[in-house]
């Protein structure tokens, strides 16, 4: 591939000369602009507490069916994995990436004394947290705090979305929130925010409007950097015209460029089947597959895919016995998904929960959220796990 | 008087309250900050009018059953009705938000809205049943200004916290001790000034804390821990109360609430001197709220420079002061709702039991964009293309309502549709000269050291009509970061 000569102008022009030139000369000579290792997290947050074990449904298991009469899906139709546990019929994707060996399931992940209320347990899962402690602080912006020390253009972690998730706001520095490139370029550079940043000049000391005034240069130029990036190896691929089809296709696009982003947020939902939980999640399992199918045929085809790790999570997961009304309520422990070409545990990474041991109609936990947190941040992402949760985890081993 | 004066009491009045209101212009330049905060504080004296939303059909609901035959009743209603009243439920928590929020605009008695707007913060509390809410609130407006004693007192004993905080489960020989927990925490010593132990044992002395249906307190004396109970020392057959006694009597009680104010008020990094001295007094004055603020808005270090313009704007303070100085109608007051979503600040809807954490935590890029764009959006020059994310404790799952694209509330152009009334704000700037005005203007609106070049200001300002000029300048220097600081 020959490199364009708008391309070259650029990368000289958008980033210091000592990060950028090893990743540009290797450009001569692989198929792609960003020569593989450069690792990517995506997260993919489903909204609202996924019925887990209408997921990765244990369709062996009597207990199942018994405190399910109504919602637990017939053994015909699921998307069988092992002899005792398959996938939702909605997950042909997943099952093909099953197949392949690049999906991993982790089973039963949650928390000590797990809290119930969505937006409590939403903010245990993205501040990484004890659930006796409030944090205000996301684990991912604390990534982003040791990550961007100094650095101008806070995107080493990008959300696909309006505003900005807690996970994301670090002590210091804060990710970028952006639906599209273009958008946001439009927004960033109006001429009033290049004008009033450029008259103004900071006085001796600090003064607090220096803290506005550094988050919206950091807007403008992470913006610009953004948008530039997103037009160099825009996908060609199809998605689905559902937000997430074209969330995730944005991502691919930035995956493609070598912009200097290593996290990805996402969210999808709302996954909180109080009622008539059947028609909901097949709706939102179809999106999400769909989606993800697109995205990791995408990563395949231009040979990112061993590069970029997916992981999705729910705050909890729901109750073993359906309710009244069609659906399931607020439960506890929860799988989570791990995608990609570099994920070293396949399939089933442990077993399935023990419906027999429960904890007044919930999933006990097995494995804490925060040991998952810890092997992405130490394994993937070589990040100083320790210094990111505030206490060391043991690491698992699926990356 | 000089400009240092009217700087000095916008400063008060950003602090005591919710900005300068557009009547207050004339005066802020003549009186003098001591008159200023008598007057507020005179304004504030009385009690407050109790704020009452709910439901008609929650109402009548409500009325006249007792505690037993609702729980029957409630048991055989149909799932459509149930859905029924959490919706009415919603909505009127939704309504006691705008309610409130008005009040902060329109209110005389800004320093009691302000107080209890922090109290709000402290004894954060969601709830979804729109009569506790009600309850509750009543209780920390009645005693914003009172004894911090009973309002402690009856907080805890009010059934939006017992319920919040769990504390129906909190059983003789099944103890919950979530509420013992926040109260020592987060409402009286903060952590680290106290043991697990001290948390198990007044859990067992909060036991039998209970309310009805109807938001009453109730003391289920069956399931209450009559022995004896050892906390911070002290050993007794205690009951809640009486903890609640005990905390109180610990100076760090004093010295932590006072860090909080310290901050709310007066300035995001501690002055430990202080704080110590105002703590001390505030412990001596057996918890006199309103001696603690006289204290802090008569000392001359309150003006001190490093004080003033110094805090940035939560999204309430910011919403409220530019309607204080801008009285506007707006066509659909949803808007209002979702601007509070969308910039990080839900009143009724605290992000957990510790409140907001307030300061930088504001500001992100988004967070900043729409804060600069909103006076062009109140304007209706720019269009509403944000959307906020899903709040699943308030959908149940359902869809987000929108007007076709845009969110609810904005019509489908996607504007604010406000109408401003300027004819006051004008008035005040008749003679000022057409070459003072932008620095009349920003004496006004920006509380910072620095300002925004009077130049550029000029420069995006439609010099049509002096009156033209007025309304875009002002505009344009609420759109700047000066403008998210007071």
């Amino acid at each position: 591939m020959v490199i364009k000569r708008r391309e070259f102008l650029q990368v000289g022009s958008l980033a210091t000369a000592s990060l950028m030139v090893p990743n540009f000369l290797k450009a001569f000579e692989s198929k792609n602009m960003v020569p593989a290792g450069n690792k990517v997290l995506v997260i993919l947050q489903m909204s609202g507490g996924n019925d887990g074990l209408n997921t990765i449904i244990p369709y062996r298991n009597d207990i199942y069916y018994k405190s399910r009469p109504r919602l637990g899906i017939e053994k015909s139709k699921i998307l069988s994995l092992t002899d005792e546990a398959g996938l939702h019929p909605a997950l042909t994707g997943f099952k093909e990436l099953y197949d392949d060996g690049s999906l991993g399931i982790m089973n039963s992940v949650g928390y000590p004394n797990p809290d119930r209320s969505h937006f409590r347990s939403m903010d245990i899962w993205q501040t990484g947290s004890e659930s006796k402690e409030y944090w205000t602080t996301g684990w991912l912006g604390r990534y982003l705090d040791a990550q961007c020390k100094g650095c101008d253009k806070p995107t080493y972690a990008l959300e696909l979305d309006d505003t900005l998730s807690l996970a994301m706001k670090g002590e210091e520095a804060k990710a970028i929130a952006m639906k599209d490139p273009k958008r946001l370029f439009g927004t960033a550079n109006q001429r009033f925010f290049k004008d009033v940043m450029q008259q103004h000049k900071d006085e001796p000391g600090e003064q607090p409007v220096d803290y506005l005034y550094k988050t919206l240069s950091e807007t403008v130029s992470s913006a610009d950097y953004i948008f530039e990036k997103s037009k160099l190896h825009p996908s060609k691929a199809e998605y689905p015209k559902t937000e997430l089809g074209q969330n995730l296709k944005t991502i691919a696009s930035l995956i493609f460029s070598d912009i200097n982003t290593k996290v990805y947020y996402v969210s999808h939902g709302s996954f909180d089947t109080h009622v008539n939980q059947q028609m909901q999640q097949q709706r939102l399992f179809t999106e999400m597959n769909d989606a993800v199918r697109s995205f990791t045929k995408d990563l395949k085809d231009n040979g990112r895919f061993d590069d970029v790790l997916v992981m999705t999570f729910s705050e909890f997961g729901r109750r073993v016995s359906q309710n009244a009304s069609g659906g399931t309520d607020h439960g506890t422990a929860n799988n989570m998904f791990l995608i990609g070409g570099g994920v070293k545990e396949k399939g089933l990474i442990n077993p399935m929960p023990d419906l027999s041991d429960l904890d007044e109609g919930d999933l006990k936990y097995k494995v804490d959220f925060k040991n998952v947190y810890a092997t992405v941040l130490k394994n993937w992402l070589a990040a100083d796990d320790m210094a990111i949760l505030k206490k060391k985890y043991d690491y698992l081993k699926f990356v | 008087m000089s400009l240092a004066n009217q700087l000095k009491n916008q400063h008060l009045m950003w602090r005591v309250g919710f900005g300068p209101a557009v009547e207050q212009l004339a005066d802020l330049s003549e009186v003098s900050s001591k008159q200023l905060y008598k007057a507020l504080q005179k304004a504030s004296s009385k009690k407050p009018e109790y704020i009452d939303v709910a439901d008609d059909f929650l109402k009548g609901l409500w009325a006249g059953i007792d505690e037993v035959g609702r729980q029957e009743k409630m048991k055989e209603m149909k799932e459509e009705d149930k859905k029924k009243i959490q919706q009415k439920q919603r909505e009127s928590v939704k309504s006691l938000n705008l309610n409130w929020l008005n009040v902060f605009i329109n209110t005389d008695a800004q320093l009691r809205e302000k107080m209890a707007f922090f109290w709000h913060g402290h004894f954060a509390c969601r709830n979804l049943n729109v009569f506790y809410q009600q309850g509750l609130l009543d209780t920390i407006r009645s005693n914003a200004l009172g004894s911090f004693r009973d309002m402690l007192h009856e907080v805890s004993k009010s059934a939006a916290m017992l319920n919040f905080l769990n504390n129906q489960q909190n059983r003789k020989d099944h103890p919950n001790e979530n509420f013992a927990r926040e109260v020592m925490e987060l409402f009286t010593l903060g952590r680290g000034n106290y043991t697990e132990n001290d948390i198990k044992e007044a859990a067992r002395a909060f036991t039998g804390w209970s309310s009805d249906l109807k938001g009453e307190f109730i003391f289920r004396r069956f399931q209450h821990d009559y022995g004896t109970k050892t906390v911070l020392g002290k050993t007794g057959n205690y009951d809640g109360d009486e903890v609640l006694d005990i905390l109180l009597s610990q100076k760090q009680t004093a010295k932590f609430i006072t860090q909080k104010v310290y901050k709310f008020f007066v300035n995001d990094t501690i002055d430990e001197a202080k704080v110590s001295w105002l703590a001390d007094r505030f412990y001596q004055s057996t918890y006199d709220i309103g001696k603690l603020m006289e204290d802090i808005f008569t000392s001359d270090w309150f003006y001190d420079e490093k004080n003033i313009g110094s805090k940035i704007k939560s999204p309430i303070e910011l919403i409220a002061g530019i309607q204080r100085m801008l009285p506007m109608k707006l066509e659909n007051e949803e808007v209002l709702t979702f601007l509070q979503r969308a910039l990080g600040q839900i009143l009724f809807y605290p992000p957990n039991v510790a409140g907001w954490p307030g300061g930088k935590t504001w500001i992100d890029s988004s967070s900043l964009m729409l804060r600069m764009r909103l006076p062009q959006l109140i304007n209706d020059v720019d269009e509403m293309n944000v959307k906020t994310k899903d709040d699943d404790d308030l959908m149940m799952g359902r869809k987000a309502p929108e007007d076709g694209n845009k969110p609810m509330g904005f019509g489908k152009r996607g504007v604010i549709r406000a109408t401003i009334d300027w004819k006051e704000y004008m008035g005040h700037f008749e003679k000022v000269q057409k070459e003072q005005l932008i620095s009349s203007l920003s004496s006004n609106l920006l509380q910072t050291k620095s300002s925004v070049s009077n130049e550029l200001i000029k420069q995006y300002s439609d010099a049509g009509s002096k009156e033209s000029f007025i309304k875009s300048a002002t505009l344009q220097l609420m759109s700047t970061p000066e403008y998210q600081l007071c």
